[in-house]
């Protein structure tokens, strides 16, 4: 419970932190829309319509609690630009985000699905042949891989699946009408990539995870009852490992959320990074708001899941004396 | 312990080497030891930290921990040569016909499983019995070893029990596949003198039943003479010697074997002094919203010992840090010499906090291991007396000669000293503050008899040289025999006596330090008997 409100209470710091960023930066949308050479009246007008001359802290408890009630907003671009002028197009920020969060979801769905399993194979069993060719072979990949930034492993990608062996296309646009074996085939570069940035990491935290607790008293004791490695493994290191695995696992999703911001621009990929992007070029404040605060929930949404695992998987905290 | 044991050989291993990997290089931990065992018997290994009495004692499993391995030499079980099986084949023995109880309870059980799952994993996977047989079994075997709530104990998780209780359980676990040989890894050394008595008898009456034959690792004789028919001495790897217990304990040969004994012949006549270095005054103290002291009083003689005893929980350590103002009391006060002191640390003077200095139990642990000891020493030199430069490093020379170290030390890391050269770093380093009093907090438990006669002596001759005060806090009353002038007797966070040690040491006693006393093993193989006598009469 403690744990849940401190969650809401860092969702809420990140609300403030996010609105008051934005509203902060120079130039805003009026000026951006007009151009230099707008009348300083036209602006105002324009700014007194979007609501961008009320004090910023009214326009955040203005904005929290629309949020609050599931409406983001509408988006700025997209209204005419004559004053007056009734065919307004300015889209809903919800319905803007909602099919792109969808499909960014879908991305990094099928990149933790393919990373979380893999990686914790290859750190269990790397910890299980310590200094082999094979452990050393895994954590030396592993470490190039970490250190590789997104868009080169994407663009490594693209050259080696995509120009030279033609099997994957180079652009994974994907809209409503798509099967579900298209998606998989169009977006099987970035969920590659997105994979392969976090794999590292986990695979390298969950060896380490492993090793750290083959090394206590109970494992050897386990070894001298004669359970056999497996069972050491599975029955006495595990479950004392899920804490920090699940940990590294929460931040690793939380980092392919964000680094999908840029294999999406990368792969052209219809998601709520690309959105994004686009928006802050747009100043399009509503957008990048609601973008913003989706991310920083997501994050401390997972942390709470890892948390939580951590407190099931430990009897310590479970059954107090 | 019955003497007709039969003679039908269970064990016997010879010549045997192992070697071990550290710092860079082989070590020989083992240079040719035997041992024989006969079925229903049990031997006494005892030696020295280092002396390879634990290595040899997994040895009779055949196994080694990572980094060791065997050089040559035979272990036969039941006719089998250990050290030939391939991993596998050993797994079948192991923990269920040879057991392991492992020295720290608490760290050897997995905190994940619940206890009965533990106890039952090893003789489970003989598949002979079903789960639910093996359970009763389990019961039953918690009943002999005097579990409370032998029912439903197991459903517990290793945290929820207290070490003492862990203990017994371990050896339920090692006894639930009835196996032919127990090997017992200083089960007793982590518990109160108090628990031990408790755990000591347990294990003892469960062997005796099942006759199950034993190797029994400890590094205390008294502990050892309880339980074993035979004592075998190791020392650097080597047997020293080996005899029956009763003879080992009157007629020991080797020199060495008599010093082990030596710390217990230390002995030191009482004085005492009206006045007072140190008095604390109703003191109450809590850790959170758990109130572990409760109006404790205690006045320490000026260039005298108080030594305050007492078993974990006791409170003995939280009044040390109630002294030294890292716990700030909740009611009382504390005269230092004369005057008040603050109850926080940040609010004293920075000549009080010289004048009371504290030494740890784990030298390891209380020296920051990427300094030389010439920083140990010298940074409180510069800083209480702001002393520098030659000067400076002239005083450190000097404390380490006190000390019986000299300047070849100077550039040494912790790492480079040995268990006794630590302490003994830890001393200088108190003393290069020029302290009136000198708090020990057990700086001795974690070091062997020998460099425990060492360390006492040296504290003893700093004493009289120098007329500095000690607080000297210990659970060992071999300890406090050696080295006090009066003791405080401490239970659940209350002061039960403090008197010169002539008056505590003697009768009448209250009925806790009658407990206390009387639950300190002493070198007569018939002392757990009696005592189990005495007091179930």
């Amino acid at each position: 419970m403690l744990r849940l409100s401190l969650g809401l209470v860092t969702v809420f710091a990140f609300s403030v932190i996010i609105f008051s960023t934005f509203s902060f930066l120079p130039g805003d949308f009026a000026t951006e829309i007009l151009g230099q050479s707008a009348t300083k009246s036209a602006v105002k007008a324009l700014r007194a319509e979007l609501g961008l001359d009320k004090p910023p802290v009214t326009r955040y408890f203005d904005w929290l609690g629309n949020v609050f009630q599931g409406d983001f907003g509408s988006s700025f671009s997209g209204r005419s630009k004559v004053q007056g002028d009734q065919g307004d197009r300015s889209r809903e920020v919800v319905g803007l985000i909602v099919p792109r969060l969808k499909n960014t979801l879908f991305l990094t769905g099928v990149a933790a699905m393919l990373a979380i399993p893999l990686s914790l194979i290859l750190g269990i069993s790397a910890a299980l042949y310590r200094n082999s060719y094979y452990d050393r072979s895994a954590t030396g990949v592993s470490l190039v891989t970490v250190s590789s930034p997104e868009f080169f492993t994407a663009y490594i990608f693209i050259l080696l699946l995509a120009t030279l062996f033609p099997v994957f296309p180079t652009i994974s646009n994907v809209d409503e009408a798509s099967t579900l074996a298209e998606r998989f085939y169009r977006t099987a570069l970035p969920v590659f990539t997105l994979t392969l940035i976090t794999m590292g990491h986990m695979m390298r935290m969950t060896r380490s995870a492993i090793i750290n607790i083959l090394s206590s008293e109970y494992i050897e004791m386990a070894k001298l009852s004669g359970a056999s490695r497996y069972e050491v493994i599975v029955k006495h290191a595990l479950p004392n490992a899920w804490a920090p695995i699940s940990q590294v696992i929460a931040i690793n999703l939380a980092y392919m959320l964000i680094g999908s911001v840029v294999v999406e621009y990368v792969f052209n990929y219809q998601g709520i990074g690309r959105l994004m992007v686009g928006s802050v070029y747009n100043r399009d404040l509503p957008v990048v708001q609601a973008c913003a605060l989706i991310f920083a929930s997501t994050y401390v949404i997972l942390n709470l899941i890892a948390d939580l695992i951590g407190i099931i998987s430990n009897p310590r905290l479970l059954y107090p004396k | 312990m019955t003497s007709n044991k039969s003679k039908e050989l269970l064990l016997e291993m010879k010549n045997i080497h192992i070697d071990g990997f550290s710092d860079e290089r082989w070590h020989k931990i083992l240079k040719g030891v035997d041992l024989t065992l006969h079925r229903g018997e049990i031997l006494g290994l005892i030696g020295e930290s280092g002396a390879g009495k634990s290595t040899m004692g997994k040895a009779a499993m055949g196994y080694t921990q990572p980094g060791c391995k065997i050089i040559k030499g035979e272990i036969n079980f039941n006719g089998i040569d250990l050290a030939k099986l391939t991993e596998f084949e050993k797994r079948k023995i192991w923990g269920t016909k040879i057991s392991y109880v492992a020295q720290s309870a608490a760290a050897s059980f997995n905190p994940a499983h619940r206890l009965m799952d533990q106890t039952i994993s090893a003789a489970n996977r003989l598949k002979i019995n079903p789960t639910d047989v093996l359970k009763k079994d389990a019961v039953q075997l918690y009943e002999s070893l005097q579990l409370p709530d032998a029912e439903n104990i197991g459903d517990r998780y290793p945290h929820q029990v207290s070490g003492g209780q862990l203990q017994r359980i371990m050896t339920a676990m090692a006894m639930s596949p009835r196996p032919e040989l127990i090997i017992f890894d200083e089960p007793t050394t982590a518990l109160d003198v108090t628990t031990q008595v408790e755990v000591l008898s347990a294990m003892r009456s469960i062997v005796d039943k099942f006759n199950t034959a034993a190797i029994y690792i400890t590094h205390d004789l008294a502990v050892v003479a309880q339980m074993a028919d035979r004592i075998k001495v190791l020392r650097y790897g080597e047997e020293v010697e080996e005899a029956e217990t009763r003879d080992m304990l009157s007629n020991p040969k080797e020199e060495y074997t008599k010093s082990l004994w030596s710390v217990r012949s230390l002995i030191k006549p009482e004085e005492t002094n009206e006045d007072y270095m140190l008095s604390i005054k109703n003191i109450d103290a809590a850790y959170g919203s758990s109130k572990v002291l409760h109006n404790v009083s205690i006045d320490i003689p000026k260039g005298k010992t108080v030594a305050i005893v007492g078993e974990s929980g006791s409170g003995k350590s939280t009044t040390a840090r109630v002294i030294t103002g890292l716990l700030p009391q909740l009611k009382g006060e504390i005269i230092f010499d004369g005057k008040k002191l603050s109850p926080k640390l940040e609010q004293r003077s920075k000549e009080e906090l010289r004048r009371i200095q504290i030494i740890f139990q784990m030298p390891d642990t209380a020296m920051n291991p990427r300094q030389t000891v010439d920083e140990i020493i010298g940074r409180p030199i510069e800083f209480y007396q702001g002393i520098k430069g030659k000067e400076r490093e002239a005083k450190v020379i000097e404390l380490l000669k006190m000390i019986e170290l000299d300047e070849t030390f100077l550039d040494r890391l912790p790492s480079e000293l040995s268990g006794g050269q630590k302490q003994r770093i830890c001393i200088a380093r108190a003393l290069a503050a020029n302290p009136d009093l000198i708090i020990c907090d057990e700086v001795t438990s974690a070091l062997d008899q020998i460099v425990q006669e060492g360390i006492l002596k040296l504290l003893q001759k700093l004493q009289k040289e120098l007329g500095v005060t000690y607080i000297f806090i210990t659970h060992d009353i071999a300890t406090v025999k050696a080295i006090s002038d009066e003791i405080v007797v401490m239970y659940q966070g209350e002061v039960v006596e403090q008197g010169l040690k002539s008056k505590i040491l003697n009768p009448p006693y209250p009925d806790y330090t009658e407990l206390l006393l009387s639950s300190v093993p002493e070198m007569d193989p018939d002392w757990l008997t009696n005592l189990l006598n005495k007091r179930s009469s």
